[in-house]
């Protein structure tokens, strides 16, 4: 990793660390976690934080990379996702390079 | 983007019934693929093997056999991200694993597909790629306890 490269991990990593840094934050990364995606009514449902301050902390966690929000009809849904969509295509990758071995043993089996 | 499947070709420049024996016997799919079988290989079959690979040794390795087309195609179910030997996949969702055997000219070309990772689910997934300690699962359990108990 370049020290360039490096140095915008950090960054990274302080936003992240920042937006986790509350409690509210904290319930809503909970509840999109174990509901699934959830519009800004849902996720104010309930709860006693307002609609507006819900919004600004969806906001913060999506400035972080850790949630993100798609239209669904005339509301939005927020969901956690860049970071575990992210992982799921490393992990296929991961289980890709191991193919790639197994395969090369076969070859080096049949072939000598 | 693709996240349920893994397709790889390969072109093996040995004859195909070689190449089948090589896929069907178990005995002869344990050594390259590094795992041991007690059992042959024969259709519907639920088999558990020791893997033989370094660093792997502790892992248990199940897999259930689907189709045996001598010479032409051979699959298996497994769980992909069984790492944890301490834990039971029994219940959770498999892929599919399907050996495709074609003859050419130069030898035999075989094809691999594994498919059916969008049915595993994500927090395994991302558990199995990073570790049990840093997965996201883990991680939002954590944060579930904290927030627990600050309320």
């Amino acid at each position: 990793m370049s020290a360039r490269q490096a140095k915008r991990e950090l960054g990274r990593s302080a936003l992240i660390f920042a937006a986790l840094g509350d409690r509210n934050r904290l319930l809503i990364i909970a509840r999109l976690s174990s509901e699934g995606p959830l519009s800004i009514s849902r996720l104010t449902h309930g709860g006693s934080v307002t609609r507006q301050a819900v919004t600004k902390h969806l906001h913060v966690l999506a400035n972080a990379g850790l949630a993100g929000s798609s239209k669904s009809g005339r509301e939005s849904v927020w969901q956690l996702e860049p970071e575990p969509l992210d992982a799921a295509r490393r992990c296929l990758d991961s289980i890709s390079v191991q193919w790639d071995a197994a395969l090369n043993r076969l070859k080096t089996f049949v072939e000598r | 983007m693709e996240t349920d499947r893994i397709e790889k070709r390969v072109l093996l420049r040995a004859p195909r019934s070689k190449v089948w024996r090589a896929l069907a016997d178990s005995t002869a799919f344990g050594e390259w693929f590094g795992v041991t079988f007690a059992e042959p290989f024969v259709p519907g079959a639920r088999l558990s093997g020791k893997v033989t690979l370094k660093g792997y040794e502790h892992l248990p390795f199940e897999i259930t056999i689907e189709r045996m087309e001598p010479e032409r195609l051979f699959s298996w179910r497994w769980h992909p991200y069984a790492i944890d030997p301490k834990v039971d996949y029994s219940g959770e969702p498999t892929t599919l694993v399907v050996f495709e055997l074609e003859e050419t000219a130069e030898g035999t070309l075989l094809t691999v597909v594994e498919s059916g990772f969008d049915g595993i689910p994500l927090a395994r997934r991302l558990d199995a790629y990073r570790g049990n300690e840093k997965g996201w699962a883990t991680q939002v359990k954590a944060i579930e306890r904290y927030v627990g108990q600050t309320s």
